[in-house]
């Protein structure tokens, strides 16, 4: 057992480095606007004081790697700073910027657990069901199930999200009108309301996912089918369910894990465009909105949140392939 | 609640009805071996299998009899259905067209093709077609604003179509079937170039990386795995903030900027795929013998490795082309992408989206941003249906 | 050998037909089986005869892609052809068990030994759970794996691959079953690891009278293991008859060519003169990958038109010293000469004439050949390279190149790899070495992948062009009928050292190293009665690995 712990604490510790590169690629770009963002955010029209004085509150006359650090410092606090839109509102209501309507974190918090519970519900619809598909079409390969799954996905996989999305609205909530085209979600809302105003957003990103979660596991389960033991628990007489059960599933085990696992990684990306289709208040939204209105902590929050994220499942389907591996489970 | 109870019971009815089925089946083929040792979750398949197609068939036979006055409900089924026919059977032709004109290489490439490959290219060739095509066959141009705007799609002038336009008009009056058209070229074209960039720069260093290995192997790597840790739409929003705040600044267009930043984000996919079956290639004997041999870098990269790397990066091509053409309309459609007036897809669905709403009584009018999302899905799913019968056919050549 | 004369399997006419590229092409032309109770058959032919096609489909059984499209198989009076997938599952592990060629991949990673062993009698309810463990232990035992009662509990990738491969005939012979089907279950051991698994088989196997089908290509094996011996060619059968007969007295051609491969061999040649200039010599080469040391002191020499062959296993350094002399793995310590001078160890500091001197052939011909060029183009590569010839003048080379090989050049000039078989391709990669007009050429296993009677057509060839062109053969090989047929002098390698080395006849002879020794005794003999009287002579506990073991 020691071997197989050295070994996950050093994935720990490169996730980890690969995490604080990340932070640094990202604050990085962000200073690579030219000028510097106070300029940017406030326009050509601002006058040079007023430039210098909002440089000043945001501390940008200060060398790069000392604001590098402080901002990484506070991150790791979940301070993510003040957003400019509520910083520059608070500078014309007379305020000192910082002390303004509220931070990012406190935009992020309600969000954060909007998108979790988007991608909570898509889980929990998606992974079992593409995993059903995915085995059925395993085990009846060529058929016309295996083909008709395989032709569906495809489209799935191959249509933008925003097509998705679009078709399910006209289908389910224009057409015939049984789910809210809208998400609009408060805290005041019951489960049962907030699942209900969650739930199309969820399938299309299902639809999304399920294809790629389907035909990875179908692939995994056709190359274990294949492989010499199973054909020699076959000729040992064991019953086509005990074949699978016994002899393929606890060695799917680690490739499936991992095929979730990338797949909850891809919702991270889709639940960008999801969210903006359905005005979904989560992180994804909050994320376009501060790109377009150039709201630059915003950004540099949102990005580590999403890579973070990334990362930690990314490396979540290493480890567990590796727990599961019988062969560094049981070194000789 | 209600719509869901009925589909379990259909589902369980299915059951039975099954077993009914395989029993059948037995006594009339006499317990042939194929269904003798059938399972009945099988035969469940393929009544359910059949059930729900008697219920496809049923619907249309509702929606061509049905009154198109005054809402036509079933717009959207009947036009799907057409349209997967029509293209079913123009595949088909295609494929049998394939199969008995052209040299011998082409005819055998046809015969050995299914049917989804050969609707992908028909439709990969209509689109190249149309969008080198796009000034001759547009009739107006795409910056054009008309004097009708909000006209209806279908051109009916019953429900406030015109036949001039014959997919409608936008909000501010410029012809949507123009701006589909000149949307490929412009979406599609600078999906290409983006892709071609990504396998440029990708492409050299995954094949350097192979055959130098050591420390550049390992720099551009470790590399390339961290930015491979950020989630590419995210870090293509991230840099297009950027790149928005630059382009106004030096007065560039900021599609520009997009084009490299989208292809500098996928060549780290086509770099780890260049290195691999770039590893894959130097490993082999012929490799060794041409460098005892002692031939020099550009002949061991270009005349031995590269030729036997093409169907790989072939295949690759077409995913990435996809995937850079996605991001594309992606960030288009986020507001962030292809810069306007130019028309392009993405931008299009954004600016059409709430047509959806007018679905319920007039399916036409809906039907506008679904055409230019769909446009980018049938692309995109044509490529990926040539593609996988591209994999499909190396995987199967190595068995 | 107590045979009854109850007949256990009656396969007539069985037609097999595979599938390629959509249609369904007959691998197997019509293959009658009879077998009685307790008797051994032997099935061989070379690859692509269809032997573990006929193997499988005598258990009722074919792999996805091929079916079975005429003939019956008839088990014990039970039709296997029509039988249900149940009848037929009651059938499998428990009646007729089935041991595969790779026991390492074929041992589910997931699951202990003994559990998979005690899975086929729970199953078929032979015997309890318990019951069947203590079975396997006896098993075991039987089949002399060390540790017999502990072993069962570990792992397969815990279990080297002699053991795994008689765990897994324990495994088949857990519910002590009528027949089973042995499809190359050495193949891919290594001779003193192979000698004591077959020792082992054929001991159980006549121990519980089980009735036997051994599928091997490799004769001196079956001569073994069968009483009588069944040959194949192309899904054809050739012929049948008992071991003995089918030995000294072959009936169709196919089968006499097959026996005589082992009959060529070179003479001897005259010592080297004791003041000659070798071609090649390796001085004290010691080498590591990285930190891990695998050559010590290996010091040899190869003289102008002689062939040194390289013997040793696996793992013993063979294929590293050639890439030592090549320079792709520069020593640690030592120097390679070439013709009395020493070269730069690293072959990018070599020059072009020092590169063109020293040429390889390698074992896969099918990754030595780049499959993108044609034959001509992979030739006059070489030829334009080093001798710069260009136009006409590098054809006519390439043709009298191929003309040295014995292929038609017209034909084969514009062919691709793929288009050619595997002796073609070999011949190819002779004659791009060839192409580079080298003194000395390292056959790196050259003829291993081969099937017998091609490979004894390049060996032949190699043996023309070196009395032609008085080249210099550094033969690597772990086939030691290889050695007798081709070398002069013999190098024994084991663990990256040189163990003994000699002129071929003295090494032939006792008395030699107690390795070289081992290693000769282990390669079986076309005499049936070969490892009868090897293991009287030795007893068992001194052949194989378990010799090897005392040895260090």
């Amino acid at each position: 057992m020691g071997s197989i712990l050295r070994i996950i604490a050093q994935r720990l510790a490169l996730g980890l480095l690969t995490l604080l590169i990340v932070s640094i690629v990202i604050f990085v770009s962000v200073n690579a606007l030219p000028g510097d963002f106070a300029q940017a955010i406030l326009g050509q029209g601002a006058t040079p004081e007023a430039v210098e004085a909002f440089r000043e509150d945001l501390g940008l006359n200060r060398p790069f790697l000392e604001r590098y650090f402080t901002w990484l410092w506070d991150a790791v606090r979940l301070d993510f700073g003040t957003a400019f839109s509520q910083a520059q509102f608070a500078e014309f209501a007379g305020g000192a910027a910082g002390t303004g309507l509220g931070t990012v974190a406190e935009m992020l918090g309600p969000r954060f657990s909007n998108t979790m519970f988007l991608a909570g519900v898509t889980a929990v619809i998606a992974v079992p069901l593409s995993l059903m598909i995915g085995v059925l079409a395993a085990l009846f390969r060529n058929s016309i199930f295996d083909r008709a799954a395989n032709i569906t996905t495809l489209t799935s996989i191959s249509s933008p999200e925003f097509f998705l999305a679009y078709v399910l609205i006209l289908l389910l909530a224009v057409m015939n009108p049984l789910l809210p085209s809208l998400s609009v979600i408060n805290n005041d809302m019951s489960f049962s309301e907030a699942l209900k105003v969650t739930l199309l957003p969820a399938l299309t990103l299902t639809l999304v996912v399920t294809a790629h979660m389907m035909r990875m596991t179908r692939a995994a389960i056709i190359n274990l089918l294949a492989s010499p033991y199973i054909e020699m628990a076959r000729l040992k007489g064991v019953s086509p369910m005990r074949v699978i059960v016994k002899h393929a599933l606890p060695n799917a085990l680690a490739p499936i894990i991992n095929v979730i696992a990338l797949n909850l990684a891809y919702l991270i990306t889709g639940v960008v465009v999801i969210e903006v289709v359905f005005v979904y208040p989560g992180i994804g939204q909050l994320f376009v909105d501060a790109v377009k209105n150039r709201d630059i902590p915003v950004v540099q929050a949102c990005c580590l949140i999403f890579a973070a994220a990334y990362i930690l499942l990314n490396l979540t389907a290493d480890i567990m392939s590796i727990i599961s591996n019988p062969r560094l489970r049981h070194p000789k | 609640m209600n719509t869901f109870l009925t589909l379990l019971i259909a589902v369980a009815v299915c059951v039975p009805l099954g077993w009914v089925f395989r029993a059948g089946m037995q006594s009339v083929t006499s317990n042939a071996q194929k269904w003798r040792d059938m399972p009945l979750s099988v035969a469940w398949g393929y009544v359910l299998g059949a059930g729900i197609l008697a219920w496809l068939a049923y619907t249309y036979y509702l929606a061509v009899t049905a009154e198109r006055t005054p809402v036509d409900t079933y717009f959207f089924f009947r036009n799907a259905v057409h349209g997967f026919v029509i293209f079913a059977v123009a595949a088909w032709a295609f494929r049998l067209l394939g199969r008995h004109v052209g040299t011998e290489g082409t005819k055998k490439l046809f015969r050995s093709m299914p049917v989804t490959a050969s609707f992908g290219i028909l439709v990969i060739l209509l689109y190249a077609i149309v969008s080198i095509f796009a000034g001759a066959i547009a009739p107006f141009g795409q910056e054009e604003v008309l004097a009708n705007a909000n006209v209806v799609p279908g051109g009916n002038p019953a429900v406030g179509g015109d036949p001039a336009y014959p997919l409608g008009t936008d909000q501010i009056g410029r012809d949507i079937l123009s701006r589909l058209i000149y949307g490929a070229q412009n979406t599609v074209g600078i999906a290409f170039v983006t892709t071609l960039l990504a396998f440029f720069i990708g492409g050299s260093l995954g094949f350097l990386a192979a055959t130098l290995q050591g420390t550049l192997d390992q720099v551009i790597s470790r590399g390339v795995d961290v930015l491979m840790a950020i989630p590419a739409l995210i870090f293509a929003l991230l840099l297009m903030t950027i790149a928005t705040v630059w382009a106004n600044e030096l007065g560039v267009n900021r599609t520009y900027f997009m084009v490299v930043i989208i292809a500098v984000i996928d060549s780290t996919r086509v770099f780890r795929l260049a290195r691999a079956v770039g590893l894959n290639i130097v490993v082999m004997d012929y490799i060794e013998a041409a460098k005892l041999r002692g031939e020099g870098l550009g002949y061991l990269i270009f005349k031995e490795i590269l030729p036997n790397a093409t169907a790989p990066l072939l295949a690759e091509f077409g995913l990435r082309f996809c995937f850079v053409f996605l991001t594309i309309a992606s960030l288009s459609f986020l507001g962030v992408g292809i810069q306007p007036p130019l028309a392009d897809w993405g931008t299009m669905v954004k600016d059409l989206a709430q047509f959806i709403n007018f679905a319920a009584f007039a399916p036409q009018v809906a039907s506008a941003p679904l055409l230019a999302a769909g446009a980018i899905a049938l692309l995109t799913v044509a490529v990926n249906f040539v593609v996988d019968w591209m994999l499909h056919k190396s995987s199967g050549l190595k068995e | 050998m107590a045979k009854s004369n109850e007949t256990l399997l009656k396969v007539r006419g069985l037609k097999i037909e595979g599938r390629s590229d959509e249609t369904w092409n007959q691998i197997v032309n019509g293959v009658d089986i009879d077998l009685n109770k307790g008797e051994v058959l032997g099935l061989i032919g070379e690859s692509g005869a269809g032997k573990s096609t006929v193997g499988l489909a005598s258990m009722g059984f074919t792999r996805d892609g091929c079916r079975i499209s005429d003939g019956s198989v008839e088990f014990d009076g039970i039709d296997l052809v029509g039988a249900s997938a149940a009848v037929k599952r009651g059938l499998l592990g428990k009646r007729i068990a089935y041991v595969a060629q790779s026991a390492a991949a074929s041992f589910n990673p997931a699951h202990k030994l003994i559990d998979q062993h005690s899975e086929g009698p729970t199953q078929h309810r032979v015997m309890s759970k318990a019951e069947s463990e203590k079975d396997g232990m006896e098993l075991y035992r039987k089949l002399r794996l060390p540790d017999p009662d502990n072993i069962g509990f570990r792992y397969p990738h815990q279990v080297s691959g002699g053991q795994l491969q008689r765990a897994m005939t324990a495994m088949a012979m857990a519910c002590r079953p009528d027949l089973i089907i042995f499809d190359e279950p050495t193949t891919a051991l290594d001779v003193t690891t192979q000698i004591e698994v077959l020792a082992s088989i054929r001991e159980i196997v006549e121990e519980y009278d089980t009735a036997a089908i051994y599928i091997t290509h490799d004769l001196a094996v079956v001569a073994q293991m069968a009483d009588k011996i069944k040959v194949l060619l192309k899904g054809d059968e050739v012929e049948e008859a008992d071991t003995r007969t089918m030995l000294s007295d072959p009936q169709k051609d196919y089968t006499k060519s097959l026996w005589a491969v082992r009959s060529f061999q070179r003479p001897q040649k005259p010592h080297v003169a004791t003041d000659a200039t070798p071609v090649i010599s390796v001085q004290n080469v010691t080498a590591a990958y990285g930190v891990v040391p695998v050559l010590h002191d290996v010091s040899f020499d190869i003289h102008q038109g002689r062939t040194v062959a390289v013997v040793g296993e696996s793992g013993s350094g063979k294929s590293t010293t050639a890439r030592c002399i090549t320079g792709l793995l520069p020593p640690k310590q030592g120097h390679i000469e070439f013709d009395g001078k020493a070269m730069p160890l690293d072959y990018r500091k070599r020059s072009k004439d020092q590169l063109r001197q020293a040429q390889m052939i390698y074992q896969m011909a099918d990754t030595a050949l780049n499959p993108r060029k044609s034959i001509g183009e992979i030739i006059g590569r070489p030829v334009e390279f080093y001798m710069g010839l260009k136009g006409a003048e590098k054809r006519r080379r390439v043709d009298e190149l191929l003309e040295q090989i014995e292929l038609e050049p017209s034909q084969y000039y514009n062919r691709l790899p793929s288009e050619l078989s595997g002796g073609q391709k070999q011949r190819i990669g002779i004659a791009r070495a060839l192409a580079a007009e080298p003194k000395f050429i390292i056959c790196d296993e050259v003829t291993s992948a081969l099937d017998q009677l091609v490979a004894e057509g390049i060996l032949k060839l190699l043996a023309k062009l070196q009395d032609e062109l008085k080249l210099s053969y550094m033969f690597i090989t772990h086939d030691l009928a290889t050695v007798r047929s081709i070398a002069d002098e013999v190098v024994v390698m084991k663990d990256g050292e040189v163990v003994e080395q000699g002129p071929k006849n003295d090494m032939f002879q006792p008395p030699h190293h107690p390795y070289t020794d081992l290693l000769l005794s282990s390669v079986p003999e076309m005499d049936p009665d070969w490892l009868t009287n090897l293991l009287n002579e030795r007893g068992v506990d001194n052949i194989g690995d378990a010799a090897v073991g005392k040895m260090s």
